[in-house]
């Protein structure tokens, strides 16, 4: 081990004649051996590259990554601990905040395990909405990843594309919750509110014309020289090692692990649906590009599908112990006006017990498990966040590779610093 | 389905209401019992999903670590759990060696319960800083907003020594920790990262 530290001396002594320090050019005396010492590059945790506030202590050879030490909790709040303190209808504008690129997919996992914890059967139009919810996401989400992950190895074109698609479906998300981000979009046994007058009609217009993007997306990129040669055998895993560091979502589907929450463990009636899951073979980073790309054209299907059958009737479960009364009811009615009360000061008491429920969130599984003791109030709220556990891999993936890959290998990841510190 | 349950170590199982099973593994046979899941022919749970820790408000209540498994080759889930007595020592052997994926999620545990896991390579704190005293914020002891008040936290915050942003390991990739001073170089190497001068005392 040399010391990098070059010697240095002054040439002439430090003073002139008249007793000034002199200016003279400092001289090296060694020269420092660059072939055999490892240089540390710290990066973040204010970097548009690392996506967030993520921190990556990286030691190069050359400009080889030797080791790649993450740092994290930058941005944690602590949302695990303040749930235990909320009643679970507050819990929901949490989730908004975690993977803050996909809100509408976050509420509907809570609400789905919370409804499982009480034993709530939703309703069919409900059902058939949150579907629509999640799909929404799942398509800004990875828009969001392919605009990032473009910007970060150089394309600029590909980011405005999708930048724009996002905006026409978080304008729909304006329409429906009245936000475009923090959408706190369901309520314990039902939403907290039906679709407004034109929403099918414009959500429909978007699964006609969105394919056409994706395909100039395609066009610019799939086949462009400089976009495979950064991406292809770059970080990839083999399903073994993809299973083994518990990946999942697209990271796991790319290395051509075929496992996807909505077939396997389907949940809002995935099952009835027709879409493919899709998965890569190589597991690197163009791979989990074709798989994010191609999810798009599916989640376009599902949501054609699920305009198409979209029923009438109510969208909350018919139960005034978990479903606030219409305001002019309370207003009027003593009863509805007791049961408002009692919800909004006690809130929801769920059974004695604990639920998991997982959902393909665009990131991966998003698992939600609750803990009750029979209050109103979780004993413990755990997020499964999936983009934590598939940057856990990140070491591993960046071993080996030049210190350009690693920003195109945590690009791949898809993370959200929201969700991945909490 | 009580007692028939094969796996070994296992001392109770239950039902939870989301239909999955939840077995009880006594605390010093969890490495054994995991290893004969992941391993055995027919069991095969080869894909950790989760690992995380429950404690009750009742404080007579163990404490619990869960853990989350699922066979993707048979596309079935079960739910493992071992029982702390808050009043023993917080530790279980780390499953580290058998799912890379138990790395971070482990140390998530230990820095948010405090549940040493055995065995585990890199026992770090990962959401707080390695400096952080008030201790493990998913505690039920913990106050919501932390033990110390806030300006004593903003004072730790402002007072943020800048050797604290690397361990020695880190340093000395970079060869720099023969540039610092003998005593910050003593005081990393106890481990002592970025320590906070008192207060001055008023006279």
């Amino acid at each position: 081990m040399s010391k990098r530290t070059v010697e240095l001396e002054l040439a002439t002594p430090g003073v002139d004649a008249e007793g000034r320090p002199a200016r003279v050019p400092l001289t090296a005396t060694g020269e420092p051996k660059l072939a055999e010492e490892h240089m540390l590059v710290n990066i973040g945790p204010q970097h548009p590259a690392t996506h967030g506030v993520l921190r990556l202590v990286v030691e190069l050879d050359g400009e080889t990554v030797v080791r790649c030490i993450p740092h994290l909790g930058y941005l944690h709040s602590g949302f695990e601990k303040l749930g235990e303190y909320r009643h679970y209808n507050q819990i929901i504008p949490l989730t908004d905040r975690t993977d803050y690129l996909s809100p509408m997919s976050n509420n509907v996992g809570f609400a789905l395990a919370a409804e499982k914890l009480m034993g709530i059967e939703i309703t069919p139009r409900c059902t058939v909405l949150r579907v629509i919810a999640c799909e929404m996401s799942r398509i800004i989400s990875h828009m969001v990843w392919l605009g990032t992950t473009s910007i970060d190895l150089g394309a600029f074109t590909p980011f405005l594309w999708a930048f724009q698609e996002r905006e026409r479906i978080y304008d729909l998300q304006e329409m429906w919750t009245g936000a475009r981000l923090t959408t706190s979009l369901t309520r314990v046994g039902g939403l907290l509110a039906d679709i407004p007058d034109g929403f099918v009609d414009k959500l429909r217009h978007f699964t006609e014309t969105f394919p056409k993007t994706l395909g100039e997306i395609d066009r610019v990129l799939t086949r462009n020289a400089v976009w495979a040669g950064r991406t292809q055998g770059v970080g990839a895993l083999t399903a073994a090692e993809a299973i083994n560091y518990s990946l999942s979502g697209p990271m796991l589907r790319a290395s051509g692990v075929a496992y996807d929450v909505r077939k396997d463990k389907p949940y809002l009636g995935y099952e009835t649906y027709d879409f493919d899951v899709i998965v890569g073979e190589h597991g690197d980073v163009f791979d989990r590009y074709l798989v994010r790309l191609e999810e798009c054209h599916q989640s376009n299907r599902i949501l054609q599908q699920a305009l198409d059958r979209l029923p009438d009737g109510p969208i909350n479960v018919d139960d005034p112990r978990v479903i606030l009364p219409s305001k002019t009811r309370a207003m009027s009615d003593m009863e509805a006006m007791i049961f408002h009360f009692k919800q909004v000061m006690e809130g929801v008491k769920a059974p004695v017990g604990e639920a998991y429920v997982g959902i393909e969130n665009p990131k991966g599984e998003l698992g939600t498990y609750l803990v009750s003791d029979g209050t109103a109030k979780p004993v413990r709220w755990r997020i499964r966040p999936p983009s934590f556990i598939n940057l856990s891999a990140l070491p591993r993936m960046a071993e080996g590779h030049l210190l350009s890959d690693l920003i195109a290998i945590n690009a791949s990841v898809d993370i959200v610093m929201g969700e991945v510190d909490r | 389905m009580t007692s028939s349950s094969p796996v070994p170590g296992a001392l109770r199982t239950e039902v939870a209401r989301d239909g999955e099973t939840i077995v009880f593994l006594a605390a010093d046979r969890l490495l054994e019992a995991m290893t004969w899941l992941k391993e055995t022919p027919g069991q095969e749970f080869d894909y950790l999903v989760d690992v995380t820790a429950v404690e009750f408000r009742d404080r007579e209540r163990p404490l619990e670590v869960v853990y989350f498994l699922r066979s993707l080759k048979r596309r079935a889930d079960i739910r493992i759990k071992v029982e702390l007595p808050a009043t023993a020592e917080l530790a279980v052997d780390s499953v580290w060696s058998l799912w890379r994926g138990a790395d971070w999620l482990e140390r998530e545990v230990f820095d948010m319960f405090g549940i040493t896991f055995r065995g585990h390579p890199d026992l770090r704190r990962i959401l707080m800083w390695e400096t952080y005293a008030e201790g493990y914020p998913l505690r039920k002891s913990f106050p919501l907003r932390g033990r110390f008040s806030r300006a004593e936290q903003v004072r730790q915050a402002l007072n943020v020594n800048p050797e604290a942003n690397y361990s020695l390991e880190e340093l000395s990739i970079a060869e720099a920790a023969g540039d610092l001073p003998d005593d910050m170089r003593e005081r990393l190497r106890r481990g002592e990262r970025g320590v906070i001068p008192e207060p001055p005392t008023a006279a």
